[in-house]
């Protein structure tokens, strides 16, 4: 059932007077690919700019940026295709990040900060990438732990479950001074995260919730997501569905968590609360929560109006006085901007569809045409 | 003896302040399927309420030197209009939008009315005392002093409940609110106006936020403009568990969450205090698994196939 309704969307025919004919194989790929291909270039293009152009305030926002889309993509792996909105992925993201702290601080930094650390992780240190990959790994054990209880409930009641988990998570991190200390900032992890290093996880992990989403497995999800009875009745196991894209989304947002420690070096458990929990989860709502192309372009346009407001709040020249917004002006912008554009454009800024090759002569939609039928 | 029954009253009074912020959310989980993150900052600018906005160090008073009752009404008056102005200029337009759209709407709210208050009052707590003879007043019960503030919050908030109930059961508008809970779409069909139904659901909601505002500032005596943030995350959960879209439900939710953290605060041993929101937040996801929809079961919240 879900097949039909993702073929109604993904194959409409658009007439468009630039029309390529996608022949050659590679082309065809291409083609079929189109959502992660566009965004990857576009990103490639951003990233390319402001690496080579911009200013080094301006690189750090862009990387810290590039870890929310992450965080973002991450989410509508779980959000988009089982329907139940997370308010616990943040948690993942923190188990994450102090995975890498775990992993890579230098072990003298380990031993005086945080002495609850096993002997085998207190003397050894490991390499960059692969304490990105393993506190992933840590966040999709929990995820598959926590969803395995979690994913048994449905609509509001799971949102909810998601919620206490992560208030559990962070109460918890907040008082397990031996391994996190606590309330106080953990220092000493390595600085390795900047827009470059950023750029090829995220459009590997495009491309694997691309491929996620058109499997059979995303499209049992999808269909547990439409109608969860018909779904039961259809043979789908919801409840293995919802708990295989929970973990997988946990994975992606648990290594952002990892490229974030490394980003700043520093760590406190203060920073994974409901404030990001509010703006990652805003930036996929505003985008569109159940398209890939939603979740990338809704926080490609909240950080960039971030960014744009950050600017005023600092201050431009009219005349001889200086305009600047007050303390919070931002955030109050950053609000009713987002208000608005959800009241205008109540599914996201993409309508919940994804973006698909624009250039289709009127042979190549005849003949999806008659594919679908 | 006596300390038993200071655990008493503090659970009861804290369970109380939930219970009202609960029935906040509730009420307008029930109508309009929306579950307000805003209502928590609807609390706090309840207290600002009280002082002159400016941006100084220190909090000047305004309302909060009115006599009591022109105090009351004046707090409240603010904030219900501050909450029917979001209603028309947010929720109205976002009314057929799904729930998720919805709670992001009124997370966007509160992210906006905290940074308002950080930018008019600036963002560094201020104390303000609000009726501080209430702390001061005490009983001697056996060999425990009691202060008369947490009696009184029981006391104020078994009183709203009953106006509460009175209201819904008795009048017009009370009986229209229940119908529109129950199945909107028919009752409107039987001629309940759906804005008059919304806006008023608006204006109870804010009126009891305006209420725990007060009884939360004079426990506190602070002002800071996340202030209502946990009682609204632990309101939220209250309504919750439950029960979502059934008032009664967001009242026993209340109790309990308030009634169980006080008794984790005062049972618990001193090396797994700190710990006492994991258990508190784990035994929600416990009886989230045991009953799904909650303790008191709305007849709307059931799943119809």
């Amino acid at each position: 059932m879900a097949m039909t309704t993702e073929g109604n969307s993904a194959q409409r025919p658009t007439s468009s007077r630039f029309t390529i004919e996608a022949k050659s194989p590679f082309m065809l790929q291409v083609r079929a690919w189109w959502p992660p291909v566009l965004w990857s270039i576009v990103l490639l293009i951003i990233v390319a700019i402001i690496m080579l152009a911009g200013g080094p305030v301006l690189q750090k926002t862009l990387t810290d940026a590039l870890i929310k889309l992450l965080v973002v993509v991450g989410l509508y792996v779980f959000i988009g295709n089982s329907g139940i909105l997370s308010f616990g992925h943040i948690g993942f993201m923190m188990i994450g990040a102090y995975g890498a702290a775990w992993m890579t601080c230098c072990p003298r930094t380990k031993k005086l900060f945080i002495p609850g650390l096993p002997e085998y992780l207190q003397t050894h240190q490991f390499p960059f990438l692969v304490s990105v990959v393993v506190s992933g790994l840590l966040a999709a054990v929990v995820a598959l732990i926590s969803g395995s209880v979690l994913m048994r409930l449905s609509g509001i009641a799971a949102s909810i479950g998601t919620f206490a988990f992560l208030m559990v998570m962070y109460s918890f991190y907040l008082r397990w001074d031996p391994w996190t200390r606590g309330a106080s900032t953990m220092t000493g992890l390595p600085v390795e995260t900047n827009s470059w290093v950023m750029l090829p996880f995220i459009v590997v992990v495009m491309f694997g919730a691309f491929l996620y989403a058109r499997s059979r497995y995303g499209l049992s999800a999808k269909a547990s997501r439409d109608d969860e009875v018909a779904s039961k009745a259809a043979g789908v196991n919801v409840v293995g569905q919802r708990l295989l894209s929970f973990v997988i989304s946990a994975f992606i947002v648990g290594m952002a968590g990892a490229l974030f420690g490394h980003f700043l070096g520093i760590l406190t458990v203060d920073s994974f609360g409901l404030p990001l929990t509010f703006i990652t989860l805003s930036m996929l709502v505003v985008g569109g929560m159940q398209s890939l192309s939603g979740a990338v372009l809704g926080s490609i346009v909240i950080s960039a109006l971030f960014e744009a407001l950050r600017q005023l709040e600092v201050g431009f020249n009219v005349g001889e006085s200086v305009i600047a917004l007050p303390g919070g002006g931002r955030e109050v912008g950053i609000g009713i901007l987002m208000l608005i554009i959800l009241i205008f454009r109540r599914n996201g800024l993409t309508a919940n569809q994804e973006i698909y090759w624009p250039f289709r002569g009127d042979a190549a939609a005849k003949t999806a045409m008659s594919r679908k039928s | 003896m006596g300390y038993i029954l200071q655990v008493i009253i503090d659970a009861l009074s804290l369970g109380s302040l939930y219970a009202l912020a609960a029935l906040g959310i509730g009420l307008l989980f029930g109508v309009l399927r929306l579950i307000n993150f805003a209502h928590g900052d609807f609390i706090t600018l309840g207290a600002y309420a009280l002082i002159v906005p400016a941006y100084g160090p220190n909090a000047i008073r305004f309302i909060a030197d009115f006599p009591a009752p022109l105090l009351i009404i004046c707090t409240i008056l603010v904030i219900v209009a501050i909450a029917l102005i979001s209603e028309f200029l947010i929720f109205r337009p976002l009314r057929y939008a799904t729930a998720a759209t919805l709670m992001v709407g009124s997370f966007a709210l509160s992210f906006v009315i905290q940074n308002l208050i950080i930018m008019i009052y600036s963002g560094r707590p201020k104390s303000l005392n609000l009726w501080s003879e209430l702390t001061e007043i005490k009983f001697l019960v056996g060999d425990v002093e009691i202060a008369l503030l947490p009696i009184l919050i029981v006391a104020v908030t078994l009183i709203l409940l009953l106006l509460l109930v009175l209201f819904l059961k008795r009048t017009p508008w009370g009986v229209q609110m229940r119908a529109a809970a129950e199945d909107f779409k028919m009752a409107r069909m039987l001629g309940v106006r759906a804005n008059f139904v919304i806006s008023l659901a608006f204006v109870l909601s804010a009126a009891l936020a305006a209420v725990v505002s007060l009884l939360f500032e004079a426990q506190t005596g602070i002002l800071m403009f996340r202030m209502g943030t946990p009682l609204m995350v632990f309101a939220f959960i209250a309504t919750v568990i439950g029960g979502m879209g059934s008032l009664v439900g967001s009242v026993v939710g209340g109790m309990t969450v308030g009634i169980v953290s006080s008794v984790l605060q005062a049972g618990l041993p001193a090396e797994v205090r700190g710990y006492r929101d994991v258990f508190v937040f784990g035994l929600v996801i416990l009886i989230l698994l045991v009953r799904p929809q909650g303790l008191v079961l709305s007849r709307a919240a059931r799943e119809r196939v």
